[in-house]
């Protein structure tokens, strides 16, 4: 994938102009594994639009179909550099997962693009148990689902099926946080499975999961086969929630570092682009081809804007900001968001609380590596950590705030957890 | 003497799987389990309890697996094929061939490798397969395509079969392009002018 568009003119003068000149001399290749969700644009542009070529790097992008393989594939070399979940260079710096081998981020792809999907049926008992006329928030309807499982439990009948995409991911702990914040136990009151998501709508359709939470543009392709009937995204859940993230070897970051700090500028202008809505066209054709997304060119576009369909009936909801590219230093990789991942992680007991393992999870987001890069530059902020969820429009649906010099106190409030017995109590640190 | 190892193959690739099966019945394994579906498969594990579990890595499924396996709390845990990565060489292979393997922690390489070593053998050998297969079908469709252009020439032009052929052939060293595609555009241009 080398062929690269540059100088299409714009009639409208867009603030952002793809580059003109391509630096020729001394380019390197740099292979980029990725799976094909509207999150992986920041890395698709930066190869379709002259970005990287700019900089002087040939990126080869080479879909894959599961985290496993970017995983994997990664840590044996045949990938540089890959889109990830950003629970994943987490996971590798406490060993957990089949393959733990070393992973880094210095770059974040943005925020947004999650929304959580319930089955037609079920969100129609929602309705008729709860009273929801179609406009509640995601609390609302977290709370509904709680009263509908209940009269389930009631009536002995099975408890919903939830699909998520993977065990170290934002979907994983967005999903347990929206349940747990209605009052449901994600271990005790649903059935949590994987199911890749280009699969969601057939499952659902099938009946093998009752709801299902995944990247864009997935949902909306449930909504628009009238199956699925989104009811949270992730801006309802805690909008600064990190998503998918730029992962490397720490070696290769060590190895190469002028083609690094190279890769983070033409990322970094790639994103600018990227957000500029009037570009959103041209990024959504280039999304929607077979070689990437293979998805609808108006759904693509649809979510690109925020536009949704929520049910299909016709409900319509637009989210501004559903996806945040490059603005408000969206992509600069905050170790207290690597720490809010791991307080996840330790709620849910996939590992057990101390000190020490929160230390080990500063090594996998790398600040630094992105300020050598891009900075000084005054939108790049100049601590590594920061109160999480504490500003006006940056909140946590439950209210609560992550200070992640607190992880223990902060995982003391929440009524509904499933701690490893192991992990350190609270009071005795 | 060593415990058997129980192996389970999983490949949505029915024909693949039963090849791998062979060759490690071949080779002495008898407990050999195939699956080609997802269904049931948290269940079969579960009861089967593989040492080695050969996967396809074109399946999206192996998200499941590795879910299945962080809720597995036994110590029985499986991991990718040698985590340590002290035997690069034949990781590569493995995974340029599109399998990979899970294997119960603790079970010494040297008993595992030969079962990779056998299981990407034969995936590569079925994908030079299906690339021979490809191959002989475009090969086919090029001698129906260069058939059909010299009928047309014979009929428009009042050529033998033998100067029909040498004139797609004389056209096509002139343009520097290959036989089959001359042919082609002769009967794309037939269909446009309706001859």
């Amino acid at each position: 994938m080398s062929f690269i568009r540059t100088g299409i003119e714009r009639s409208d003068g867009a603030r952002l102009a793809m580059p003109a000149a391509i630096r020729s001399e001394g380019t390197r290749l740099v292979r980029a594994g990725f799976i094909p969700l509207v999150d992986a644009s920041v890395l698709i542009a930066a190869a379709e639009f002259g970005f990287a070529a700019r900089e002087g790097i040939q990126l080869d992008l080479v879909k894959d179909v599961s985290w496993a393989n970017i995983r994997d594939r990664l840590a044996f070399r045949q990938f540089d550099i890959a889109h990830m979940l950003a629970p994943m260079p987490v996971a590798s710096a406490l060993g957990l997962g089949s393959n733990p081998s070393p992973v880094i981020t210095p770059f974040s792809l943005g925020r947004g693009g999650n929304a959580i999907t319930l089955s037609v049926q079920l969100y129609r008992r929602m309705q008729a148990k709860a009273g929801l006329t179609g406009h509640e928030d995601a609390l609302a309807n977290a709370k509904a689902l709680k009263l509908v499982i209940e009269e389930m439990r009631e009536k002995g009948e099975a408890l919903p099926v939830l699909g998520m995409t993977y065990p170290f991911s934002s979907h994983n702990y967005e999903l347990r946080y929206w349940l747990a914040a209605g009052g449901i136990h994600p271990d005790h009151d649903v059935k949590l499975v994987v199911v890749p998501p280009p699969m969601t709508s057939d499952a659902l359709s099938a009946g093998a999961i009752d709801g299902f939470c995944v990247g864009a543009p997935w949902n909306m392709v449930a909504v628009a086969r009238d199956v699925g009937r989104i009811v949270a995204v992730k801006e309802d859940i805690w909008p600064s929630s990190p998503e998918k993230v730029i992962g490397m070897r720490p070696e290769w970051a060590a190895q190469n570092p002028e083609i690094l700090s190279r890769l983070l500028v033409a990322l970094d202008r790639a994103a600018a682009w990227c957000d500029v809505s009037d570009n959103r066209s041209e990024l959504g054709h280039v999304l929607a081809e077979p070689r990437y997304l293979d998805a609808p060119f108006d759904i693509v576009h649809r979510v690109l804007l925020g536009r949704f369909t929520t049910d299909p009936d016709g409900t319509d909801r637009t989210v501004p900001e559903y996806f945040s590219f490059h603005r408000e230093g969206a992509n600069f990789p905050w170790i207290s968001q690597a720490q809010w991942i791991f307080s996840q992680m330790v709620r849910w007991g996939q590992v057990a609380y101390s000190p020490e393992t929160s230390q080990q999870v500063s090594s996998a987001f790398r600040p630094d590596l992105y300020r050598h890069a891009l900075g000084p530059r005054s939108d790049i902020p100049s601590d590594d950590l920061r109160i999480e969820g504490n500003a006006t429009d940056d909140g946590f649906i439950d209210g609560a705030v992550f200070d992640p010099q607190r992880i223990a106190g902060y995982l003391q409030g929440f009524d509904i957890a499933s701690l490893d017995t192991r992990s350190v109590a609270p009071n005795e640190i | 003497m060593k415990a058997a190892l129980s192996i389970m193959i999983f490949d949505e690739n029915r024909i693949r799987a039963s090849i791998i099966e062979e060759g490690l019945r071949e080779a002495g394994h008898d407990q050999v389990v195939v699956l080609n579906d997802i269904v049931g498969l948290a269940r079969q594990i579960e009861v089967i309890s593989p040492d080695v579990i050969v996967i396809d890595i074109e399946t999206p499924n192996r998200d499941m697996l590795e879910h299945l396996f962080q809720l597995t709390r036994s110590v029985r845990k499986p991991i990718a094929m040698f985590v340590d990565r002290s035997d690069s060489s034949s990781i590569e292979a493995a995974v340029e061939a599109g399998v990979s393997a899970y294997v119960v922690d603790g079970l010494k390489k040297e008993r595992v490798k030969p079962i990779l070593d056998m299981a990407v053998s034969r995936f590569k050998a079925f994908s030079r397969l299906q690339q021979e297969l490809a191959d002989a079908k475009s090969a086919l469709e090029e001698r129906k395509i260069i058939e059909r252009a010299k009928g047309i020439l014979m009929k428009s032009r009042k050529l033998s079969e033998d100067e029909a052929y040498a004139l797609l052939r004389q056209t096509a060293m002139n343009e520097k392009k290959k036989l089959a595609d001359i042919a082609q555009s002769v009967v794309m241009a037939a269909a446009i002018l309706g001859s």
